[in-house]
């Protein structure tokens, strides 16, 4: 689909159809197009293998927007009115790149298509300016697109070159960013929903799910179930109906993958799903999706109507007897719908909390019948896998891990983004090759990968293979694909407290070691992060109790928690502690924060020679914790001294010391 | 299922659905909230009459999920990530820096129903961390110092209103 962009769906439709999809596909307003009754020419312009009129491409996917596309855009379109340039715009999702966001593409006729970042609402027409000179703008350019027959621009790398793609293999992400996603034409000009007609012409429900297994893709959200073994529990069960479920309820704090394809290039979920589905003889299909989404529902709701409107959807798909309704259902906000039997439950009305398996869902699910839910990136894997064949999905990964996969780099990092890689990438080499290493080159400390369920990647493991299994040898997991880089002012302490304050909240209620175990973890955390004038003696007996059981607790709650999210709880906490102990040493017996995040461990000094005694950080202190005469040196008293720091604050002779450890002064 | 109109009635809403079964509750409460804010009393028992469940399964089910409200909303709805990515680039920050400057903490509306505050598990654009929503407008990589003026914004956006 990706390696010969020439295949479309018209090389698979049998002859019966294929005038009607020529008819639909000449139903088109755009001018531009119109000139051309030549389906292949269509296709080639859809392809964007040349424009006939310049094309600007502006990134509005959430992160775009974040960075001020949408201001941008504005701006743009102001600047093509006031030099009268006729130019088509084109609304574009996330190509990945967060850290250049806003980025605008621009493709005018006979040239490739080049990238700038950075585009701003005040340089964007500037940058508008130079290109139509056909001048690279120097300070923002990306890369180019390498497009066969087009002049290249002269000094721009070639997207395959660019220090942040050029280590990537983009499957799922192919379109992300390229396409326009409300366009169903472009996705079928870039071989899209081939994968479709392929299935419904040559293959059996059986077949794909071989197909599937044999390639070795296994579940993207977390667990890593091969998706292949999975269908065939629930195609062997012989009930009239079945259900399957995407799962796009991407809760995973720091993770954003999910969203970046279904904004991008909703389409490929869509024909993912439409083959799944097929595969294990469902009659309906949900896309269970977070209601923090908006742009996501948004433009899935129109990939839907779309595929309706071309008959990839709905009764008898593409003159075959097998028929499909996609149903999105906007999840309410809550983490631990992700496990596969709350889902099930928030779908069918009720408050999202797992039950006991067996039976699994793959046997008796959504409304007793039998249901398979993956998540969007193993979707989007689907059709290039039906298309291309199993062995070529596993060409690349590692013995147990094949294909891609997609992470959320963010974090401490320079370049942080959408990585697509080969399963079986060190660490190292996303966070230093692609990732370009560390924010203003402080030193590594970590990364976070798996999200609340996983761990954490110190610096002596940073060569380990992104790989399910390799991943659990040192106490951290795949998970759904956040990344997250942490640096020397990163306090670990802290880290392990936000995940448990997040897996706390979100515990279900049901089962007591989840509900109350993760509250006392917080406790026990909360009391070692909190400073010495905010506790008395008992509190201090109970900090030490607290220390003594916390790895004890722990291990009860791994072991008899109901669910996944209760199961790996107490993993950010286990794994902070066993790759950080001297930063938990210096927390407990020196009461001190070695990163100086830990607010009420810290001790603030007034430095009496750089003080000028102007009295503001007096007047400021909210607990009268400061004294000194004007024009004398003060000084602050560390038992009333409530940690605010506003007096550092507002300091303009940078007098107030911040004191975090015994070393530093 | 159509669009709900802003400041639709129940009723109104409710005849979207033909006589809705258990699973089109959360859709439901949804488009209810969508249009009136929040989630009233008397909102839940029309709903509750409406799918004949009792309330208190209602109330069970929308006190469970976060996107749940049961006081009215602010005009501004201001959202802090509170996210992994948003964390270590201090978010938290952020968050105390909002809360001094509206006085008001988590969870709540300012006196004058201007802004509310919530702190939500993930926006999902990690890469320019930290962020905010505001009505759903994105305000990325963000200081303590920058969000301030972002809300002075707002703040003077209403006082010149009302001098008009």
């Amino acid at each position: 689909m990706m390696n010969n962009p020439n295949i479309t769906i018209f090389d698979y439709l049998p002859e019966s159809l294929i005038s009607k999809y020529l008819e639909l596909f000449n139903d088109e307003n755009k001018e531009e197009l119109k000139s051309f009754d030549n389906k292949d020419n269509q296709l080639k312009l859809l392809r964007r293998e040349d424009v006939l009129k310049p094309v600007i491409f502006i990134g509005t996917g959430t992160c775009g927007l974040g960075a001020g596309a949408a201001r941008t855009l504005n701006s743009i379109k102001a600047h093509l009115e006031s030099i009268n340039i006729n130019a088509c715009i084109t609304e574009v999702g996330c190509v990945g790149l967060c850290y250049s966001e806003p980025i605008v593409d621009i493709q005018l006729p006979g040239f490739s298509r080049i990238s700038i970042g950075n585009v701003t609402a005040d340089n964007a027409g500037k940058i508008l300016d130079k290109i139509f000179n056909q001048e690279v703008p120097e300070d923002n350019v990306l890369y180019q697109y390498k497009i066969d027959g087009l002049k290249s621009w002269n000094n721009v790398p070639y997207a395959e070159e660019h220090e942040f793609l050029s280590r990537q293999t983009r499957w799922v992400l192919s379109n992300c960013g390229i396409i326009d996603p409300l366009n169903i034409k472009e996705y079928i000009a870039k071989g899209g929903y081939s994968a479709i007609v392929k299935t419904l012409k040559d293959y059996t429900q059986e077949d794909v799910c071989n197909i599937v297994e044999k390639s070795g893709l296994r579940g993207r959200g977390g667990g890593g179930f091969p998706a292949g073994k999975k269908w065939k529990f629930a195609l062997n069960q012989k009930e009239e109906q079945k259900f399957f479920i995407c799962n796009a309820d991407e809760g995973d704090p720091g993770a954003f993958m999910d969203r970046a394809v279904i904004e991008g290039d909703p389409h490929r979920l869509i024909e993912g799903l439409i083959v799944s589905a097929f595969a294990i003889g469902a009659s309906n299909a949900y896309v269970y999706i977070r209601a923090e989404y908006p742009l996501a529902i948004r433009n899935l709701e129109k990939a839907i109507k779309d595929a309706k409107k071309w008959g990839f959807l709905g009764k008898n798909i593409l003159g075959s007897d097998y028929s499909l309704d996609i149903i999105i259902k906007k999840g309410a906000g809550a983490f631990v719908c992700g496990e596969e039997t709350a889902l099930i439950h928030s779908i069918e009305g009720k408050r999202g909390m797992p039950r006991p398996r067996p039976p699994f869902p793959a046997i008796k699910g959504l409304f007793g019948k039998p249901t398979i839910i993956n998540n969007v990136e193993t979707l989007a894997n689907i059709p290039a896998i039906v298309l291309k064949g199993a062995e070529w999905f596993s060409s690349i990964g590692t013995e147990n891990s094949k294909g891609t996969k997609v992470f959320a780099l963010s974090g401490k990092v320079k370049r942080t983004g959408l990585v697509e890689v080969e399963m079986g990438t060190s660490i190292r080499d996303i966070v230093f090759t692609i990732g370009g290493g560390i924010l203003k080159d402080q030193a590594y400390k970590a990364v976070q990968i798996g999200g609340p369920s996983g761990g954490c990647v110190p610096e002596n493991h940073l060569d380990i293979k992104v790989d399910y299994e390799s991943l659990k040898t040192i106490g951290a997991m795949m998970g759904s694909g956040g990344l997250v880089v942490m640096d020397e002012h990163n306090c670990m302490v802290d880290v392990a407290r936000f995940f448990m304050d997040f897996i706390q909240r979100e515990s279900c209620g049901k089962c007591i070691p989840c509900r109350e175990g993760t509250k006392r973890m917080l406790e026990i955390l909360n009391s070692i992060t909190r400073g010495r004038q905010s506790e008395n003696n008992t509190d201090a007996l109970e900090r030490f109790t607290g220390i003594v059981q916390l790895e004890q607790l722990a291990s009860v709650i791994q072991e008899s928690s109901l669910c996944g999210l209760g199961q790996t709880a107490p993993n950010p906490v286990l794994s902070t502690m066993r790759w950080f102990k001297e930063e938990y040493d210096s927390h407990i017996y020196e009461r001190t924060c070695p990163a100086g995040v830990c607010q009420e461990l810290i001790t603030y000094q007034i430095n009496p020679e750089a003080c000028k005694g102007c009295t503001l950080c007096a007047k400021k202190c909210p607990n009268d914790a400061i004294v000194g005469k004007l024009k004398e040196a003060h000084y602050i008293l560390e038992d009333k001294c409530i940690k605010c720091g506003v007096c550092a604050e507002v300091c303009k002779f940078n007098a107030v010391i911040r004191k975090y450890s015994e070393n530093i002064i | 299922m159509n669009a709900p109109i802003k400041n639709a009635s129940i009723a109104e809403i409710l005849k979207n659905y033909d006589n809705p079964s258990r699973d089109k509750l959360i859709p439901v409460l949804q488009d209810v909230q969508n249009a009136q804010g929040y989630l009233s009393q008397e909102a839940m028992i029309e709903i509750s009459n409406c799918l004949k469940l009792p309330v208190s399964k209602v109330f069970g089910v929308a006190s469970f999920y976060n996107q749940f409200k049961f006081q009215p909303r602010g005009k501004y709805e201001i959202q802090v990530c509170r996210g992994t990515a948003c964390h270590v680039q201090g978010s938290s920050r952020v968050l105390d820096a909002i809360k001094k400057h509206l006085k008001i903490e988590a969870g709540e509306t300012t006196r004058d129903g201007l802004f509310t505050l919530e702190v939500v598990a993930c926006i999902g654009a990690c890469g320019l961390a930290p962020v905010i929503s505001i009505n759903g407008e994105f305000y990325a990589s963000l200081t303590p110092e920058k969000v301030v003026k972002i809300l002075d914004q707002y703040i003077n956006k209403k006082e010149s209103k009302d001098d008009e």
